[in-house]
């Protein structure tokens, strides 16, 4: 079976936490499809992508798969919600020019025993560019969330600064998050701050907020929305911003399952 | 209004079983009173506001407590809340992410409801945040920003009144309400506990270490507590006492 040697493995750095299993029906040229977006010199684009599984799309993968040219001094901006599929996986491949910049404001929500993704690469090809990337997780059953953000910084590209932020809200215990920040640089001008961080819900913060009178689950509602609110936060886009921040809160309502 | 009848408490600690706070509290606060509490360090004080808040890990494993003519102890927190318990805090929260309006908003509409009544709408809530900020001589702007985020110790303190002035409670339980404050401060504060909790429908546990909030917010009655017990209840004349002659005189007496 030549084409079962196409599928991805965990072997792969690139699907190292993902769920293989969930691609056993998928055609292997799947991974070969690619969107392509071409930003031109001085151009803005933006996008929200919305990977929340319709009722046709329970169980299997729901994958999104985006190569992002970037000009000189060109912008991009993703939002981005991944909570769909049994594997729900979003990869996006940045390219960038002199002075261009690329923002990502990224959320994967799931439950169950679903793993949701967002893998990135950077490839800071010229000098001068900026990313800036944040991601927020929430999870809860055996839901698993990944954010696999690799940059990679020519020898050529001073002044790049790329910037990584992902953080982790498990809701229940047996959740779990992976962050795998990955980067080769071989300039030595430039910034790439990155952090990671994992925790559950500030238990003093609940009792605060109980004390005032509010119920269990008003508080969660409020606290979970207060950090997703990070992934939003630096998109320039209102509307997006606020497209993103509804869309991921809907899903979190239905979440009962 | 509040009665603590023999009340054993302890501290659930990591390695299983738990550490004995309250030993058989008993302490009755009625309708119109401003009941004071002073004791030393480790005597139980903040575990007894903590109990009587419902937070997790504070564990009864004795006694009663009777508030409003409920059973306390059976409440969930925000369902004590919403019967008319507030809890001040000696240490206020900060929730990043969440404005001080969006939370108490949800917090009074919360109650409300709990109580039966229709929820406020935002013009009338803006307003009554306002009268409370003012009360409290606290800038409106702070009531926009997060939850106790980048707020001064004195400030926590007097958003924590705000937050009472605006959810209007039957009974405050205020732990330490006076610490890092500063005189000026301490009056402010002490003025908004008197206008917001001196009514003969209401009463107050006021926690503290040292007389000085008492010159501002007069007890009607203090108490003593000490090795998680109540040892001596007098008059205002107790604190002053204390003040004078220190915990260990006074205790000698009782």
């Amino acid at each position: 079976m030549p084409e079962a040697a196409l599928l991805p493995t965990n072997r792969d750095e690139a699907w190292r936490y993902s769920d293989i299993g969930a691609l056993q029906d998928t055609a292997p040229d799947t991974f070969e499809a690619w969107e392509d977006v071409r930003v031109a010199e001085g151009e803005t684009w933006s996008d929200l992508i919305v990977l929340d599984g319709g009722a046709d799309k329970d169980g299997g993968l729901e994958m999104r798969r985006l190569r992002i040219v970037l000009e000189k001094n060109a912008r991009a901006e993703l939002a981005a919600l991944v909570a769909g599929g049994q594997l729900g996986r979003l990869e996006v491949v940045v390219t960038l020019a002199e002075g261009a910049h690329f923002e990502l404001g990224g959320i994967t929500l799931g439950g169950g025993d679903t793993t949701r993704e967002i893998v990135t690469r950077m490839a800071h090809e010229k000098p001068g560019a900026t990313s800036n990337q944040t991601v927020r997780s929430v999870h809860w059953g055996k839901g698993t969330g990944n954010f696999l953000g690799r940059i990679d910084v020519v020898r050529d590209a001073q002044k790049t600064d790329a910037a990584q932020s992902f953080k982790g809200l498990l809701l229940e215990k047996g959740a779990s998050v992976n962050s795998v920040p990955q980067l080769e640089i071989y300039a030595d001008d430039v910034q790439c701050a990155h952090g990671a961080s994992v925790g559950q819900l500030d238990e003093s913060a609940r009792f605060y907020m109980a004390a005032r009178g509010l119920p269990p689950e008003t508080i969660r509602r409020l606290l979970v929305q207060a950090f997703i609110g990070d992934a939003t936060r630096e998109l320039a886009d209102e509307a997006t911003r606020e497209a993103l921040l509804e869309k991921a809160l809907t899903k979190l309502d239905e979440r009962g399952a | 209004m509040l009665q603590i009848d023999n009340l054993h408490a302890e501290i659930a600690s990591e390695n299983g079983g738990g550490k004995k706070i309250l030993d058989g509290l008993t302490l009755t606060v009625n309708a119109g009173e401003v009941h004071a509490i002073m004791g030393p360090n480790g005597a139980g004080k903040s575990t007894l506001a903590y109990v009587l808040g419902g937070r997790p890990g504070y564990e009864v494993t004795e006694g009663s407590v009777i508030f409003r003519g409920q059973d306390l102890l059976a409440m969930d927190p925000h369902e004590r809340a919403a019967a008319g318990l507030f809890l001040g805090f000696q240490y206020p929260v900060e929730i990043p992410g969440v404005s001080n309006i969006q939370f108490l908003r949800e917090a009074l509409n919360a109650q409300r409801r709990a109580r039966g009544e229709e929820a406020m709408t935002g013009g009338d809530f803006l307003k009554l945040a306002k009268e409370k900020a003012g009360l409290l001589k606290l800038d409106m702007e702070m009531l926009k920003r997060n939850v106790n985020v980048g707020f001064s110790g004195g400030e926590k303190k007097r958003a924590e009144m705000v937050q009472m002035g605006i959810l209007d409670p039957a009974f405050a339980v205020l732990d330490e309400t006076d610490s890092g404050l500063d005189i000026d401060a301490l009056r402010v504060v002490g003025d908004g506990i008197n206008a917001i909790m001196r009514n003969p429908e209401k009463g107050v546990l006021l926690i503290t270490h040292y007389q000085r909030l008492l010159d501002v917010v007069q007890p009607d009655r203090v108490s003593i507590l000490s090795k998680g017990r109540i040892v001596k209840t007098g008059g205002p004349e107790l604190a002053t006492d204390l003040e004078r002659e220190g915990y260990d005189a006074v205790m000698a007496d009782a």
